[in-house]
């Protein structure tokens, strides 16, 4: 019932880019989404689609699942582009009945739209190619800093990775009782908004006792390994940054040169757009 | 036994998981067999064997990729049949019942299944009060949290939960799962007086051949989802090694028995219980030393 649910976008699969690092990735989707508001210019653009093309090459996640990321910002999309391509002011493009459509709302709606798109996919293609629990060890390194402002950064990665494993089991429990309850002849597919609510009552009671139930073995078991945060923790498997990673941090700088040159240097001599 | 007078017929059940993606997996696989009134069947098999997708096609909860489940002669999933009310008919208590239970009191939460019935509020609670009776829980529990009680009675309340409806058929998937050997033989003695006192068909799914040989008196073994026997315990058990090579083991009594016919009664019958052990040896030792009874 539940289980057609994909959660964590997660792609398993061999390639350079889920060997990586996961601060490299973190750090290089946090460049190419800069890159991405420094400049508005077709040049800027065009090397930022180039990038995205060269990383969707390289992390062998199949097209079709890296798409699959943009439905849900769909509605988003449209909504942007309509507002940019109607409310913008400026020289007339078209017009008709009370909308007008200008030269800088076409541009406007174009580059934000393109902007959105670009910012989806370089962040999906991080988590496509990072395991939930990699993910989490790379965002603990790269906040560590904020430990001086007495930030419990641990603490804070500790209770996403936990959320994150419990997701599956979560929904494993909800099919469960569902189909519990089912072969008691409960009723879930009531019309009535109100009837339906009610009827998810005598999942989410016993939903939520096993959660805690859970939450309660969990800590046990946690305290009965001496857990005590993260203070001189060591790790099994610590992040050590390889050749790739350096070689990923060049492309990057050299990137983001390049859209340097593109944003301020190529339009002074072609001048387009 | 004829076709007609069967409650359930599963008429080569096939489920296959995860149809149209790299890793198909057949759970159950081309199974079929009928459900008559009174019998006590035990449904073995070791775990991952396709028990519990099965049992979830006899209520209606899944559907077969291929073949039928009719029940009184009519097709489960034909346009137009209740499967509501077939689910009170078919009841079915899961795997760690007590993980059900949700309402303030353990009378309220008995009550759940006839009140979706639509039956009053009357007869729900005359349901509930009978079935809180029949799994002999006491009087002083009925009207408090089902949350206070220990892990056997809980059981016993969701038992009773799933009895309240009053099916025809009860199927247990692995009532004496995380109970103390004491709490097993309440379960499993309450599952047979059910049967004893209210005609009821009961199937008891489970991976220890020990708990069922003493109580059913006909055994389905499952391996890799195909029904691999289906018979009398006797006969089953008789094929001992070959239920070794699926992973479960035939009761203890049947191996002593077996290297007691190797070495002293060859004549020996097949046996599952200890008081059927008794009864032959005894029996057999009587005949060898030439004392009639």
């Amino acid at each position: 019932m539940l289980r057609d649910i994909t959660l964590g976008q997660y792609y398993q699969t061999e390639s350079i880019l889920h060997r990586l690092d996961p601060r490299t990735k973190i750090l290089a989707s946090f460049f190419y989404m800069l890159s991405l508001f420094l400049f508005t210019n077709v040049y800027v653009y065009v090397l930022a689609l180039a990038m995205l093309l060269l990383m969707i090459e390289l992390s062998h996640v199949p097209f079709k699942f890296i798409i699959r990321g943009m439905k849900a910002i769909v509605v988003l999309l449209i909504i942007t582009a309509v507002f940019n391509l109607f409310l913008t002011k400026g020289t007339t493009f078209v017009s008709f009945w009370k909308f007008t459509i200008t030269e800088e709302g076409l541009r406007n709606a174009g580059f934000m739209s393109l902007r959105l798109i670009f910012l989806i996919l370089g962040s999906s293609i991080m988590t496509l190619t990072t395991s939930p629990n990699q993910l989490t060890d790379g965002l603990e390194r790269v906040f560590g800093f904020l430990k001086i402002f007495k930030v419990p950064v641990h603490e804070l990665a500790m209770m996403m990775s936990i959320a994150l494993r419990f997701i599956p089991i979560l929904v494993d429990e909800t099919d469960k009782i569902m189909k519990a309850q089912l072969a008691r002849c409960a009723d879930f597919e009531s019309k009535n908004i109100f009837k339906k609510a009610k009827s998810f009552i005598p999942v989410l009671v016993p939903l939520f006792v096993s959660a805690f139930r859970r939450a309660g073995d969990l800590a046990m078991a946690m305290e009965a390994r001496c857990y005590q945060g993260g203070q001189g923790r060591t790790k099994m498997k610590p992040l050590k940054y390889k050749g790739r990673d350096i070689l990923t941090y060049l492309v990057f700088v050299l990137y983001l040169a390049g859209i340097f040159v593109c944003g301020i240097l190529l339009p002074k001599l072609l001048p387009i757009y | 036994m004829s076709v007609k007078d069967c409650i359930l017929i599963a008429d080569h059940l096939t489920y296959v998981y995860g149809s149209g993606t790299e890793r198909v997996v057949k759970a159950v696989d081309d199974v079929s067999f009928m459900i008559h009134p009174g019998e006590m069947i035990g449904l073995i098999g070791h775990t991952g064997s396709g028990k519990s997708t099965l049992i979830q096609h006899l209520n209606g909860l899944l559907a077969p990729s291929e073949g039928s489940v009719y029940y009184h002669g009519k097709d489960i999933h034909d346009n137009g049949f209740d499967r509501k009310t077939f689910r009170s008919k078919v009841g079915l208590v899961f795997q760690y019942p007590e993980h059900q239970l949700f309402e303030e009191t353990v009378h309220k939460d008995v009550m759940f299944g006839p009140k979706n019935m639509g039956l009053s509020a009357k007869e729900a609670d005359l349901r509930a009060y009978e079935a809180l009776k029949m799994v002999g829980l006491e009087d002083e529990y009925f009207y408090q949290s089902p949350f206070d009680l220990s892990g056997g009675q809980k059981r016993k309340v969701a038992i009773a939960g799933v009895l309240a409806m009053r099916p025809e058929v009860l199927i247990l998937d692995e009532p004496t799962a995380g109970l103390d050997p004491k709490g097993r033989d309440e379960i499993l003695g309450l599952v047979k007086s059910f049967k004893e006192k209210q005609n009821m068909s009961i199937i008891l799914v489970s991976h220890s051949m020990e708990d069922v040989a003493e109580y059913v008196d006909r055994i389905m073994v499952m391996d890799n989802g195909k029904l691999v026997y289906d018979d009398v315990p006797e006969k089953v058990f008789a094929q001992y090694k070959h239920l070794e090579e699926m992973g479960l083991r035939a009761p203890e009594m049947t191996y002593i028995t077996d290297e007691l016919r190797k070495q002293v009664f060859p004549s020996l019958p097949v046996v599952t219980t200890l008081q059927e052990a008794k009864e032959a040896i005894l029996g057999t030792f009587l005949l060898d030393s030439g004392v009639s009874l």
